[in-house]
């Protein structure tokens, strides 16, 4: 198998999410977990717009176009990762009030207790 | 060098998900998001930088918000055996598809701006960018000038949900 160790690395990091998701019990480590997946992907997306010895897509003055076009890394993969880290963001924000609203109602973070709270 | 910092950021997100206390693991999670600014850094995406630090510091400070108040910041240490072997057993057979999948893909550091092919739009962002739209950084023209619309959803995703937090979290005036 001729597997890139980097993507590899991305992967793991992803699979580390994935499993607090499916094995933890408290309401802020999965929100941990779904942050720890959104990170890998996005450096993911970041990798795979990576050109080798690229410079950042910053056109600089005294620079012409087509050594710039030859040389800059992919822009629109930086684009998107930068609009999804901001949603990532609000994202968040709702989780963590719905977590406290939780604590408030029930006391506790556990969701099995939880679900044995509820009448 | 990536590869050092990624073993770190795969360090700090399993010291995260199997701390006892909640506050040092949101604490480590703040590991995983400052290594991966470094990360974007040496992927020469530097806009993507800022944004994850900013984005890093304000989510360590909702977060931490939302645990340092209450009483119980300590995980009871309840594991179910069973749920472990489940869980690991599901993270290795999804770790090999994924693996599988990404065999597909093209060698690290050859982009997809490499491409012979004329229609691939990262190259014609790259080629016509600045006598496009005038802005010397691509990044933000492509943000701002030929995905505008995309940044215009973005601006609603972001009030939708400010607006679905304040309405959780609003105090009700009527008892219940």
């Amino acid at each position: 198998m001729n597997v890139p160790i980097i993507y590899t690395l991305c992967m793991i990091l992803f699979s580390v999410g994935i499993y607090g998701i499916v094995t933890k019990k408290n309401v802020v480590k999965i929100i941990l977990s779904i942050l720890i997946m959104e990170n890998a992907l996005n450096l993911f997306i970041l990798m795979i717009g990576y050109r080798k010895d690229g410079i950042a897509p910053i056109v600089q003055p005294g620079m012409d176009a087509a050594g710039f076009a030859a040389s800059s890394v992919d822009p629109l993969t930086q684009a998107m990762v930068l609009t999804s880290i901001v949603i990532g963001l609000s994202m968040i924000a709702l989780m963590v009030a719905i977590a406290i609203r939780l604590y408030e109602r029930f006391g506790t973070f556990d969701i099995s207790e939880i679900k044995d709270l509820k009448e | 060098m990536i590869e050092l910092l990624l073993i770190l950021c795969i360090v700090a997100a399993i010291i995260a998900i199997e701390s006892k206390n909640l506050l040092s693991s949101i604490i480590s999670l703040g590991g995983v998001g400052f290594s991966l600014a470094i990360i974007m850094l040496f992927l020469s995406a530097p806009d993507v930088a800022f944004v994850q630090i900013l984005v890093e510091v304000v989510m360590l400070i909702i977060l931490i918000r939302a645990t340092i108040n209450r009483d119980v910041t300590e995980v009871k240490c309840k594991r179910e055996f069973f749920g472990m072997i489940f869980g690991m057993a599901l993270v290795t057979v999804l770790l090999g598809i994924l693996l599988m999948g990404i065999q597909t893909l093209p060698e690290f550091g050859t982009a997809l701006v490499n491409a012979s092919a004329e229609s691939v739009p990262a190259k014609y962002y790259i080629e016509n960018g600045l006598a496009q739209t005038g802005s010397a950084n691509i990044v933000t023209g492509v943000l701002l000038d030929y995905r505008a619309y995309d940044t215009l959803g973005e601006a609603t995703v972001l009030f939708t949900a400010i607006i679905g937090a304040i309405a959780i979290l609003r105090k009700k005036k009527t008892n219940e």
